[in-house]
């Protein structure tokens, strides 16, 4: 099939293209370098909307470069450039098309339309040139790696090869191309370890360090320097040189490297880095045209596959649910946070003090009960602030103000009178939290939101005995604050809508995700990571050996075992929830003697680091009364897995959350679970597991699956 | 404090090519600012040995200062050049003298001793900002008389000077004209020109311009070569009924920038900086705003005669027309031919385009390579005329002169 025939078959499967414009541009370059053609991918909006490719923009290209290419055939032009609109050179294969995809072969097509696009600009009469000006990701940063030579800006935020983070494989030439050019370990580096870091980007002068680009040039005439380069490489006044490939064991080892990485983050739970890691490691003998072929059929795989499908949800949660939050009053009828008081001031008290501090810029008060508390906690304030200062992420002035901003007072009618926003950290007990909100009541203005960090509690009955119960919301945060991004906000029986509408707006400002939960007991994540760990410890207690239980659930690829996890919550506060939540629901929580046994005995974990490795203390060992009924892992997969599935159709129903993807975003980003997974929901559609614990699939057919 | 005024140089100077004002025109996307921006980025690295911390100050030239030619353009461009944050910026404005004025200005500090090393220049974007963009003239310059209806048209103003100097007749004016074209286009032909050339890339999205996309600017738009007499004696007389001045013998509405180095001669030398032209003086008269072209014929005078010089000592003459009949008003007064080789070696405004702001420093440029290539002239003058009835000479010293003839 030719090209066109090719693209224009992609081209009906997605008629909601955004598509972009391959302009051709001629001109006399400077130095007598003769006339040059430069391309411009542009999808002709602004900068918001990067430019990407889809099949229309593929065959745009396509017509640029068969023009090109005649042109330089018959001795009319001396080069050819591609670069990109301001700000955006390209970002890659528009995701939207490539969740539309149902059946292998279009899959197949995507991969090959854009490596026979592509591949030309290779193969032209003259040599070609990429300038990368502004952000490139993915199939943007492959066009370039197609090209005779490459330049980029310094000023460029972001340029990456995201295909491994979200499921894929740089499958339009990258796992190919970019260690033939930069060698197998560097572009193990890009390919693997980067996009398994959260995605992260390099910068222009890394791209430049990196091999990627051959010069490296300012923001501010980036194109302009780009062109008398290439006239000076044209007229051979500048020779490129590049160090040599190594195509020794130093490739293999890359490839190791890279699996080790692989491993260690997704611990074989997801086949993308492993399949890109085979094409790399058969790169090595540097036949292009295999490794393309390689390519496509890797991508087409993966593509039918439910970890990309999951990948792109889990990716569009986090970047567009995440902003929208679903079940938000309007932002206009938010008040205006212009001081904040914290009740408590120990660690956890203090930590907020500090995120309100930095993200606010406002004014924070700490009250406690006694001046030494208080002192404590401000001075671990103050000592964070230093700590800032010092590693240069603020400056001195910045450093002055925030120290200045943070105070403390035994007096909450002098602290809290004229704070808009009132949070409490205190003892998680609902006798303690009623009275504490009396108090402040008593002495705040009335447009004054009281906020409760509380994990485990009832929002609704805390506020229950306030004159103004309207006014209270749950704003529960995960540990550690600082880092993970989640924060459920709890919407009590009587909380208006203007005290939600402010806690979603200091939400936002404190660079929190948000998610609107109903005031259930131990909310969302708490309530799935307690039900999960719950059935992981009665199996235990039933019988089954702890290495069992854990390695159960290794292949799901969870950021850590069920236990590790429990020692960082601490025992402690692990038995405490399931506690509450065996209150609220006997028939399905239970409250482990074991734990009880482990917490009582004042351990901090069930295991011990001796030898390096996690190994079962033998005294926690020696506290574990076990049954007799051992389970296989698959058997204890089976039953933690329907357990949660069966906890999460009972959420739905309960109507805890708007939807099942709010449930995916709190998983994501309050506990960390994998992008493959799409958080939890889509795994659990697509193993059949929702089907047979809760009679039904939580996500319709196409949604983070492939489309029937 | 007794002070000593420090001899003044002019180091080097870069500019854009000039374009079209107007949606076909080349720089109909292109900022103001990042004009002026890629002429200051240019001149450093033209001139290595200039650490730009040792810049003391940029002066910057917009008539129209608002939008990406407002928020004090000296500051912001150094700043968007990449200038370290110490280096102080202003805007100057002295309309179609502005560049010519942030030079004399900064000049003037380099001899109190003020700055050792500034950069000025000045640009135009006729096209993001047209003539009179925003003015709001007091209505006393009505109410009392002040000026003529006329003085605030540059067109009607050059056909005043017609009216004025009847000998100037359209005929000479077109003449001059087809003579700035042909010398331009040769200047162009002989490399004269490019080497001062600060390629710019430039982006279109609309069709009506031509091919769409990113492209690079490497010479000016406006040229016309082989103007012919005949061409120019059916053009239209936008001004006035059957008037002298057409689009033929006047510069037109244009896009540019220029940027120069200016030192005080022992800082040029100690930086190892290259020493183009030494400034003998300058002077800026004021005359009826009608007739704005006649300015520079007494701003020379005072010039001249602050420097103890004649005309006659003035080997080479770099005169901006903006209308053909005011530089041969000056050519006129002091019995200079109108096609006297001294004269716009290169060519002139007519030719090139005048982008208001930026057009002094051009001057400068230009005559800083013919002196160059002439080390047998002394001295040479650089004169422009500014609107609301002004002119403006700098006459400068060759300090490649060999002691020949002049």
């Amino acid at each position: 099939m030719s090209t066109a025939e090719l693209l224009k078959g992609a081209a009906e499967l997605f008629p909601g293209e955004v598509v972009t414009q391959a302009h051709v541009r001629h001109f006399d370059l400077p130095k007598g370098a003769g006339t040059f053609a430069l391309i411009t991918l542009d999808n002709g909006l602004d900068h918001t909307k990067p430019t990407t490719f889809g099949p229309r923009s593929l065959a745009n290209l396509s017509a640029a470069i068969d023009q090109v290419e005649a042109e330089a055939r018959d001795g009319k032009i001396t080069g050819v450039g591609v670069t990109g609109k301001p700000f955006i050179f390209a970002v890659g294969a528009d995701l939207k098309g490539v969740e539309l995809l149902a059946r292998h072969e279009d899959a197949l097509a995507i991969g090959k339309g854009g490596h026979d696009v592509f591949k030309r600009l290779s193969s032209l009469a003259v040599p070609t040139f990429a300038y990368y000006n502004g952000a490139a990701m993915g199939g943007g940063v492959e066009v370039g790696l197609h090209c005779t030579y490459r330049t980029v800006s310094k000023a460029i935020p972001a340029f990456s090869l995201p295909e491994v983070f979200l499921g894929l494989v740089p499958g339009w030439g990258g796992c190919t191309l970019l260690p033939n050019l930069i060698g197998a370990d560097r572009a193990v580096s890009v390919i693997i370890e980067n996009s398994l870091s959260q995605n992260k980007q390099l910068r222009g002068k890394q791209v430049f360090e990196l091999g990627i680009a051959d010069a490296l040039f300012e923001g501010a005439d980036f194109l302009e320097q780009s062109l008398l380069w290439t006239a000076s490489v044209l007229s051979g006044e500048t020779e490129v040189s590049r160090p040599e490939v190594d195509r020794g064991e130093a490739w293999d080892r890359a490839v190791e490297r890279g699996r080790f990485v692989a491993d260690s983050k997704v611990h074989g739970a997801a086949p993308a880095a492993y399949r890109a890691l085979e094409i790399i490691s058969a790169a090595k003998n540097g036949d292009l045209a295999a490794g393309f072929d390689a390519e496509d059929k890797a991508l087409a795989d993966l593509i039918m596959g439910g970890e990309l499908r999951s990948g792109i949800y889990a990716f569009n949660l986090v970047q567009k649910r995440a902003k929208r939050p679903a079940g938000a009053p309007d932002r206009s009828l938010a008040r205006p946070v212009t001081k904040v008081g914290v009740v408590g001031a120990g660690l956890m008290a203090s930590q907020l003090a500090l995120l309100f501090l930095r993200r606010l810029e406002v004014p924070v008060v700490l009250t406690d009960i006694d001046q030494e508390r208080i002192d404590k906690g401000v001075g671990y304030v103050h000592g964070e602030i230093d700590k800032l200062l010092a590693k240069g992420r603020i400056g001195q002035d910045k450093a002055n103000r925030l120290k200045a901003s943070v105070t403390g007072s035994l007096n909450k009618a002098a602290a809290f009178g004229d704070a808009d926003f009132v949070i409490e950290a205190v003892f998680e007990e609902m006798g303690v939290k009623q009275q504490v909100f009396a108090e402040v009541e008593a002495v705040v203005p009335a447009h004054t939101i009281l906020a409760t960090n509380t994990s485990s509690l009832s929002v609704s009955e805390m506020a229950s005995k306030l004159k103004h119960p309207e006014r209270v919301v749950g704003f529960h945060f995960f540990n550690p604050v600082a880092i993970l991004p989640l924060l459920e906000i709890v919407r009590g029986e009587l909380t208006d809508d203007a005290a939600l509408a402010t806690a979603f707006g200091v939400a936002k400002k404190l660079k929190k995700t948000a998610v609107l939960v109903k005031d259930a007991p131990a909310f969302v994540v708490n309530r799935i990571l307690t039900r999960f760990m719950g059935e992981i410890q009665n199996v235990i207690d039933e019988g089954t050996p702890v290495a069992v239980a854990e390695k159960a659930v290794e292949p799901l690829g969870l950021p850590m075992s069920p236990l590790v996890l429990l020692e960082l919550v601490g025992p402690a506060i692990g038995l405490h929830v399931s506690e509450t939540l065996n209150r609220a629901f006997p028939d399905r929580f239970t409250v482990s003697p074991n734990l009880a046994a482990v917490v009582k005995a004042g351990k901090r974990g069930f295991y011990v680091y001796d030898s390096g490795k996690p190994e079962l203390d033998p005294e926690v060992a020696a506290l574990l009364k076990q049954g007799d009924v051992v389970l296989t892992e698959e058997q204890v997969r089976d039953r933690v897995l329907d357990a949660v599935a069966q906890e999460i159709g009972l959420m739905l129903d309960e109507g805890v959350v708007a939807e099942a993807q709010d449930i995916d975003l709190c998983l994501i980003t309050g506990a960390g679970w994998p992008f493959h997974l799409g958080g939890i929901t889509p795994y659990l559609d697509r193993e059949g597991v929702s089907e047979r614990a809760a009679g039904r699939r939580f996500l319709a057919p196409g949604v983070a699956s492939v489309p029937a | 404090m007794p002070r000593t005024a420090r001899d003044v140089v002019f180091v080097d100077g870069v500019r854009t090519p000039f374009g079209k004002a107007g949606p076909k025109g080349i720089y109909h996307e292109t900022r103001a600012d990042d004009l002026v921006i890629k002429c200051i980025r240019e001149l450093l690295r033209r001139n290595p040995n200039l650490d730009p911390a040792k810049i003391d100050e940029v002066a910057i030239a917009a008539t129209t200062q608002i939008g990406d030619q407002g928020l004090t353009l000296g500051r912001t461009a150094g700043m968007l050049a990449g200038l370290p944050q110490t280096v102080p910026g202003m805007s100057i404005d002295r309309m179609c003298a502005g560049a010519m004025t942030a030079v004399t200005t900064v000049a003037g500090g380099v001899a109190f001793g003020a700055y050792d090393v500034a950069l000025a220049g000045g640009v135009e974007h006729m096209g993001r900002h047209p003539m009179g963009e925003g003015v709001d003239p007091n209505p006393r310059f009505v109410s009392e008389k002040l000026v003529d209806d006329s003085a605030l048209v540059m067109g009607m103003t050059a056909e005043n000077l017609h009216d004025r100097f009847p000998q100037l007749t359209k005929e000479r004016a077109d003449a001059f004209a087809v003579r700035s074209q042909e010398k331009a286009a040769k200047a162009y032909a002989d490399g004269k020109i490019q080497a001062d050339l600060v390629p710019i890339s430039v982006r279109r999205t609309t069709p009506e311009g031509g091919e769409l996309g990113w492209g690079l600017v490497t010479a000016d738009e406006p040229m016309r070569p082989g103007t012919t007499m005949e061409g120019l004696a059916n053009l239209k007389t936008p001004f006035r009924p059957h008037g002298r001045v057409t689009p033929g013998n006047a510069s037109g509405l244009n896009d540019g920038a220029t940027a120069s180095l200016i030192a005080s001669e022992d800082a040029a030398r100690e930086l190892g900086l290259p020493i183009r032209m030494r400034l003998v003086s300058y002077a800026y008269v004021g005359v009826e705003p009608e007739v704005m072209g006649y300015g520079p014929i007494p701003a020379t005078e005072k010039a001249l005669a602050k420097a103890g010089l004649t005309i006659d000592d003035i080997g080479l003459f770099e005169l901006n027309e903006a209308y053909a009949v005011q530089v041969l008003a000056l050519l006129d007064h002091y019995g200079i031919a109108d096609d006297d080789p001294r004269v716009n070696q290169y060519g002139g405004a007519i030719a090139f385009g005048h982008p208001l702001a930026s057009s002094g420093v051009r001057l400068m440029t230009q005559l800083a390579r013919q002196f160059e290539e002439q080390p047998h002239v002394r001295y040479g003058m650089t004169s422009m005329c500014v609107g609301l009835g002004m002119g403006g000479t700098v006459i400068w010293e060759n300090p490649h002169f060999d002691g020949g003839s002049k």
